[in-house]
C-alpha cells in the first residue's frame, strides 16, 4: 500500500502563461476559477477540469489539476462518466458558447439528471478559435463572419433552459464580476448540477465587428430580459448519490438459472417446432417452456422468433429447434411440426405450409382443420378438456399436445419446466388441457 | 446442468465476470438486451449503468468513467457505431481502455433492425478519422460471446484502446442451450495503473505503459489532441511522429498476443473455408460434410478480426489454392483474405438479404 501525502496548493495554476488575446475575458475567468479552487482547497488530483473545444478548450492546460480534454460539445458527457464512476472527484467543465450548441442535448440531460458537476460557460457569443462564426448565444442582429448581414437567430438563454430542467445552481454574470470567485466556489460546493453562464469579450472578433464592450454586455442582458446573478440554488443531492441510494434497494445479483437434465429423449436427428399465433397470446413464452422441457430431456435447443415492432398486435412466430447434440445457429429449417394457433399466425405461415414435407405434422385448433398442406393435419380440440381454456393458455395447451404426440421427449419434462417458472399453476392447467384434448 | 440464454445475456455475464463497473448505452435493436440486462445487473454488482441521452453521450460517459477507474463497456448496433465514430478516435488517441459491443444488423442506414448482417466488419476498423488500429473480436455463438467479452476487457486494459466485440442479431437474440462450464472464465485481476510520472509514454513506440487514473495521488492529464507525454498539446514534428507511430506499433508489434483463430486443418487439403461470427456454424457443418464425401477441406474461424491474424492465416494457407470466404455482407473481409492469399483463388459466399448462409452454399463454393 503506497501512502501519498497531499498538501493543498497556494495556487492551482501552473507557470504556463495564458494564450488568450489582449482584452479577452477568458484569462480573468480562469483566474477567478483558480481563486475558487484555492478557497475550496481540494486535492489537485481529485479536481478534474474537463475542457471542451475552442479557445475555452485550451483552459485545462494552465492548471496543475487533473484534466480531460475531449471532443467538441461532449465535455459534459465525459464529466458525467467521471462523476458517476468516482463521486469523490470534483468535476468542472469549462466550455464556450459553441459547446452549448453542438452539445445542447448533453447540457439539458445533465441538468435533468442533476449530475453533480459544475459547468462554467465562457460565453463570448461567437467562435473565437475558428474565425468568429456565430453561435447559439449570438444576439440578434450581431455581425459575425457567418452572419454578415446580421444574425437572424434568437440567442439561447442557457440559464433559463437548464434552470427549468432541473439544474441545482444557476448563475449568470460576466468576467468583470467582483464576486465571481466566491460564486464559482459556491457552484462547486453544490451537490447537484451547477452552471455559470459567464459573458466575456472576444476582442479578436465580436468586439471588433459589433463595437461590443463591457457596457454593451449589461445593456444586451437587460434588453433580452436575461436575468443576472444567482438564479437558482438547491442542495438536493446529485444523480451519482441518488443512483447509489436507489441501487442499494435493487436486490441481489441474479444467479444464473441452471436447468437439470433429468429426463431422456428419443430424438435421433433434428426436430424443429414452429408455433404460429397472435402477438400477446404468449406464443414466445410457450415456445420457451417447450424448449426448456427439451433441455431437461438432454436436448440442445435454439429458439428464434418473429413479431411486428409493435409487439402487442399482429402475428407472433416462435420456432424451437431441438438436436441431440450441440448445434450451431443455422438457417432456420422448414419445421417438422407446425403449431398453428390463429389467423395472424396463418397469414404468416402462408409460404411455410406448401413447403412442409408430407412427413411433417400440423397441430391446430378445429378452426383450421381444413387447411391445405401435404403435411398431416392433427386437430387438437381443447373443448374436449371440459373447461374453457383461456386465450393466453392456448399456445401452451396445443404445444403440449404436440409435444405429447410427437413423442420427442416426455411431457413430464415440460411439466417440470413449467413448475420451475412463473405462473406455474396456470401453465400446468394449460398442459393438462392440451393432454386431455389428446385423449 | 444446462443454461438457456441468448448472446446478449452471455455478453453481460462476461462483462460482469471481467469486472466491468460502468456501462452506458442507448436503446437500439438488436443490442437493447445488453442495455436492459446491464441496467438491472450492474448496480447489484456495485457498478453503474446508465441510459445515455444518445449514443454520443453513452460512449462519452464510458470514456470518462474509464479514466476515473472503471472498466467500461457500451453496446449498440451499426447506426450507433456511426454516432460513436468521433469518440472512437478519442479513445484511440487518448489510449483509453474501452469495450464496445456492436450487435450487427442489416444495413445500410436503418436497414433491418431485426435482421442479421455482418456489414460492420470494415466499419469498426476504419470508422474513425486517421486510420489508426483498434482490436475487434467476433464470437461465433453465445458461449463464445461470453469468453470473448472477458477477453475484450483484458485486451482493452493491456493495449489501452477500444476493443470491439463484433457480434450480430442472431447470436445476441437467439436463446440457445449452453453448458455452464462454457460460461466460466478466470477473471482478470485489477487493471494495472501508474500513479506517478507522465500519463503518456511512447518512447520507444510500441511499448505500452499502464493507465493513469484520476484521483490516485498525482494530477493526471488526458487529451484527445496531438500531445507530448505530459498530455500538453504539441506541434513538434518528432513528438507527433513518435506518438502516432506508437498508436500503430502498440498493436501491430503484439499481434501474437491478440490473435484468436480456430484452425481445423485437414492434411492435403487444397481448399480452405474462412468464416467468422455466426457464419462459423455453417462453415463448420460444411467442412464436416465435405470431408464425409471423402474430400479434403480445411477450415479457419477468425475470432480476432482486427488486427488481421496474418501469420496464422498464412500458415493455414500453405498448400491451399482455393479459399472460400463466407460472410453476411458483400464480401468485406474477403478483401483482407485476398491480401494474405494472393496465390489463391478466393471466392465469396455472401448473403445480403438478412438470411443466414446455408452450409450447402459453402459446400458448393468449395467444390
Amino acid at each position: 500500500m503506497v501512502t501519498t501525502t497531499i498538501t493543498t496548493l497556494g495556487t492551482y495554476r501552473n507557470d504556463r502563461p495564458y494564450p488568450f488575446c489582449p482584452g479577452c475575458g477568458h484569462g480573468q475567468i480562469l483566474d477567478r476559477l483558480n481563486d475558487a479552487l484555492i478557497e475550496l482547497g481540494r486535492r489537485p488530483d481529485e479536481v478534474v477540469i474537463v475542457s471542451d473545444i475552442g479557445c475555452s478548450g485550451l483552459s485545462d492546460q494552465y492548471f496543475d489539476t487533473s484534466a480531460f480534454h475531449g471532443l467538441h460539445g461532449r465535455s459534459i458527457t465525459y464529466a458525467t462518466g467521471i462523476k458517476l464512476a468516482n463521486p469523490d472527484l470534483t468535476v468542472i467543465v469549462i466550455m464556450g458558447d459553441g459547446g452549448t450548441g453542438i452539445g445542447g442535448t448533453h447540457l439539458l440531460s445533465a441538468a435533468r439528471r442533476n449530475v453533480g458537476i459544475t459547468v462554467l460557460v465562457m460565453n463570448n457569443m461567437n467562435f473565437g478559435m475558428t474565425g468568429g462564426q456565430h453561435s447559439t448565444t449570438t444576439i440578434e442582429g450581431a455581425v459575425t463572419s457567418t452572419t454578415p448581414g446580421g444574425n437572424l437567430e434568437h440567442p439561447l438563454d442557457i440559464c433559463a433552459t437548464v434552470g427549468v430542467n432541473g439544474a441545482a445552481f444557476v448563475y449568470r454574470g460576466t468576467s468583470f464580476d467582483d464576486d465571481l470567485a466566491s460564486t464559482i466556489a459556491d457552484a462547486i460546493r453544490t451537490p447537484g448540477f451547477a452552471l455559470l453562464d459567464v459573458w466575456d469579450l472576444c476582442t479578436a472578433y465580436f468586439v471588433r465587428s459589433n463595437a461590443f464592450s463591457r457596457r454593451a454586455i449589461a445593456e444586451t442582458m437587460e434588453a433580452h430580459g436575461f436575468e443576472t446573478g444567482l438564479l437558482r440554488r438547491s442542495t438536493v443531492s446529485g444523480y451519482e448519490a441518488a443512483y447509489r441510494q436507489a441501487a442499494d434497494s435493487t436486490g441481489e445479483q441474479r444467479a444464473p438459472r441452471r436447468i437439470p437434465t433429468s429426463f431422456t429423449h428419443d430424438l435421433a436427428g433434428r426436430c424443429s417446432l414452429l408455433l404460429a399465433g397472435s402477438a400477446g397470446a404468449k406464443v414466445n413464452s410457450a415456445a420457451r417452456l417447450i424448449g426448456e422441457g427439451a433441455i431437461r430431456s438432454g436436448l440442445w435447443v435454439s429458439q428464434t422468433s418473429d413479431y411486428p415492432v409493435t409487439v402487442k398486435t399482429g402475428h407472433s412466430l416462435a420456432q424451437v429447434t431441438m438436436t441431440p447434440d450441440p448445434a450451431p445457429i443455422l438457417p432456420i429449417p422448414a419445421p417438422d411440426a407446425l403449431v398453428l394457433l390463429s389467423h395472424d399466425g396463418m397469414r404468416q405461415v402462408g409460404l411455410t405450409l406448401p413447403a412442409l414435407r408430407p412427413s411433417a405434422r400440423v397441430f391446430t385448433t378445429p378452426e383450421f382443420a381444413r387447411i391445405e398442406t401435404d403435411a398431416r393435419v392433427e386437430v387438437i380440440d381443447l373443448e374436449r378438456a371440459g373447461s374453457r381454456v383461456p386465450k393466453a393458455s392456448v399456445a401452451l395447451a396445443v404445444g403440449a399436445a404436440a409435444v405429447d404426440r410427437l413423442g420427442v421427449y416426455p411431457v413430464d419434462a415440460l411439466r417440470e419446466a413449467v413448475q420451475a417458472g412463473r405462473f406455474a399453476d396456470k401453465n400446468l392447467e394449460a398442459i393438462e388441457a392440451g393432454l386431455a384434448a389428446n385423449g | 446442468m444446462r443454461e438457456y440464454i441468448d448472446g446478449a445475456s452471455a455478453i453481460v455475464r462476461g462483462a460482469l465476470d471481467a469486472g466491468c463497473t460502468f456501462f452506458a448505452g442507448y436503446p437500439i435493436t438488436p443490442a437493447s438486451g445488453i442495455l436492459m440486462h446491464m441496467m438491472r445487473e450492474l448496480p447489484r454488482a456495485g457498478g453503474v449503468a446508465i441510459q445515455g441521452e444518445d449514443e454520443i453521450a453513452s460512449i462519452g460517459m464510458c470514456i470518462g468513467a474509464s479514466l476515473a477507474g472503471a472498466r467500461s463497456m457500451t453496446a449498440t448496433s451499426g447506426p450507433g457505431i456511426s454516432l460513436y465514430s468521433e469518440n472512437i478516435g478519442l479513445a484511440v488517441m487518448g489510449e483509453v481502455p474501452l469495450v464496445i459491443v456492436d450487435v450487427q444488423r442489416l444495413g445500410p442506414a436503418t436497414g433491418g433492425a431485426t435482421t442479421v448482417g455482418q456489414g460492420d466488419v470494415q466499419f469498426v476498423r476504419w470508422g474513425t478519422s486517421g486510420g489508426y488500429p483498434i482490436i475487434a473480436l467476433a464470437p461465433t455463438d453465445a458461449a463464445d460471446a461470453y469468453r470473448l467479452t472477458v477477453r475484450a476487457f483484458e485486451l482493452a486494459d493491456r493495449f489501452r484502446c477500444p476493443v470491439f466485440v463484433l457480434t450480430d442479431k442472431d447470436v445476441a437474440m437467439t436463446p440457445v442451450t449452453v453448458d455452464p462450464d462454457d460460461l466460466r472464465a478466470i477473471p482478470p485481476g485489477p487493471r494495472s495503473v501508474e500513479t506517478h510520472g507522465d500519463p503518456y509514454r511512447y518512447h520507444p513506440p510500441g511499448e505500452i505503459h499502464p493507465l493513469h487514473e484520476f484521483g490516485r495521488g498525482a494530477p493526471v492529464r488526458f487529451t484527445g489532441s496531438t500531445h507530448d507525454e505530459q498530455a500538453f498539446i504539441t506541434k513538434d514534428r518528432s513528438t507527433i511522429r513518435s506518438l502516432n507511430t506508437h498508436l500503430i506499433a502498440k498493436i501491430e508489434d503484439h499481434l501474437h498476443e491478440i490473435e484468436l483463430v480456430d484452425t481445423d486443418p485437414d492434411p492435403g487439403a487444397r481448399t480452405l473455408i474462412v468464416s467468422y461470427g455466426v457464419v462459423a456454424g455453417a462453415a463448420r457443418v460444411a467442412t464436416q460434410a465435405i470431408r464425409r464425401t471423402g474430400r479434403n477441406c480445411s477450415s479457419v474461424v477468425v475470432r480476432s478480426l482486427w488486427p488481421v491474424p496474418e501469420a496464422v492465416l498464412a500458415k493455414a494457407l500453405v498448400g491451399v489454392d482455393r479459399v472460400v470466404v463466407a460472410e453476411l455482407n458483400p464480401g468485406l473481409y474477403r478483401r483482407e483474405i485476398e491480401r494474405v492469399a494472393q496465390h489463391c483463388d478466393v471466392v465469396g459466399v455472401n448473403r445480403i438479404d438478412g438470411h443466414l448462409i446455408d452450409p450447402k452454399d459453402i459446400m458448393e463454393a468449395a467444390w
